[in-house]
């Protein structure tokens, strides 16, 4: 139990995917403008991490590595993640339809962002079980939500502000994302001293 | 289209529409690896081969591919095309595949490669294509160098590898740590909208232009997901 706690926490904090490893930046900076789609796309990016690391994970254990035939791991994930995603939306269009109204816009560019492929091939690489591993999914998509979740508040904030013009835009973005990377650095320690590990 | 010279297709990716400084595109690997200034020239090589390659094939292919299914078309090229670096890269450069780790299979899902298969190489001639992915990549490689000098002379002292600042001056370390990433990259961005006075700014504000869905996605003509 402390040992999943521990793992679950570390990717949420300390090893966050989005300011620690740098996955993700790119719906990172376009889609944390307003908190509503900035929740969206993080609720959809944790439901489609957890399930591509669901299916990912044996089929790289099961069906590449007993075949030898590991190096294909980058085609195998990037085209099940993709029908995985077309999947997702069909099933939600057809049964939850209020839920594919709310998610359905961001779930097509969930495809190419590499925090969900970079989720399912670093499980690999941690050689993680298949329990830790969906933990480590679940952890990083949470992870996302919170780093969105701040930086949707910080932007808000520095819309009406006055700063330089050269910094309005992309610039002033990024250098606000470095003062909040920044304070999840000052987390660097926090989860293994909770849990003495 | 118009028709453009070749010379104007390769200058196109290194100045005026540089995948970096300009696009703003596939921004996880620059601020990842910009730590040195060495990684930049490696990773530059990994993705001019990737784009230069994938380019060609499917601007040979564009007739064949049905419009429906491009999308996944073009992954399973560029997939091909990552596979391949990464296994030579194992197999030769070792340590390097200890730098780059998981970024080289993520070039497969970078918002620059996606987006110039469909905005450029889907329309136009194997050899234009073929240029644009040269003017492309090294487009990348100079600014992802460039990013990397200035972070590694910040938080180390050096320059490739060579002592700088670093027997006078202590480094201030951060800037090789992920916050300081997104710091230069934003003062980057903006010495960039002083020099141009605003005009680079003018294309980032066009945010789907960032995004790599933003050729397949509905909200782009209604003006991004934000709105």
């Amino acid at each position: 139990m402390k040992a999943a706690l521990f793992l679950v926490f570390t990717a949420i904090i300390t090893n966050n995917y989005v300011l620690v490893q740098f996955l993700g930046i790119c719906p990172f900076l376009g889609v944390s403008k307003k908190l509503n789609s900035a929740m969206g796309m993080s609720v959809a990016v944790t439901i489609v991490m957890v399930i591509a690391t669901a299916v990912t994970w044996p089929i790289q254990t099961y069906l590449l590595d007993p075949n030898d035939i590991g190096y294909m791991q980058t085609l195998v994930f990037i085209l099940v993640i993709a029908a995985l995603v077309q999947l997702i939306e069909i099933v939600l269009k057809k049964f939850i339809p209020s839920l594919h109204k709310a998610l359905g816009v961001y779930l097509p560019l969930i495809t190419t962002n590499c925090a969900v492929l970079g989720v399912c091939v670093l499980n690999i690489t941690n050689e993680f079980t298949y329990g830790q591993a969906l933990l480590n999914s679940f952890g990083a998509g949470i992870g996302f939500m919170l780093a969105m979740f701040l930086f949707a508040g910080v932007r808000s904030r520095i819309e009406t502000n006055d700063y330089p013009e050269a910094f309005k835009g992309v610039a002033g973005t990024l250098v606000a994302a470095s003062i909040v990377s920044l304070s999840f650095l000052g987390f660097s320690g926090l989860v293994s001293g909770l849990f003495g590990m | 289209m118009e028709k453009k010279s070749k010379l104007s297709i390769f200058t196109n990716g290194l100045i005026k529409e540089n995948p970096i400084l300009v696009l703003v595109l596939g921004t996880c690997p620059t601020l990842a690896l910009s730590t040195a200034a060495m990684n930049g020239i490696y990773m530059g090589l990994a993705l001019t081969f990737v784009l230069t390659c994938s380019n060609i094939f499917i601007s040979a292919l564009k007739r064949i591919i049905p419009d429906s299914v491009r999308i996944p078309c073009f992954i399973t090229v560029i997939a091909t095309f990552v596979t391949i670096v990464q296994l030579v890269i194992k197999a030769y450069m070792p340590e390097l595949d200890g730098i780059l780790g998981v970024y080289i299979p993520l070039i497969v899902v970078n918002c620059i490669i996606l987006g110039r298969a469909e905005m450029f190489a889907s329309k136009n001639t194997i050899v234009d294509s073929a240029i644009d992915g040269l003017g492309m990549g090294i487009g990348y490689m100079i600014a992802l160098t460039f990013m990397g000098c200035v972070r590694e002379l910040i938080g180390a002292g050096t320059v490739f590898g060579m002592a700088v600042t670093v027997n006078f001056l202590t480094p201030f370390s951060i800037a090789t740590l992920p916050p300081g990433g997104f710091f230069v990259f934003g003062c980057i961005i903006a010495l960039m909208n002083k020099l141009t006075k605003g005009k680079v700014r003018e294309k980032q504000e066009n945010k789907c232009m960032g995004c790599p869905g933003s050729s397949f996605c509905s909200k782009s003509q209604e003006g991004g997901c934000d709105q």
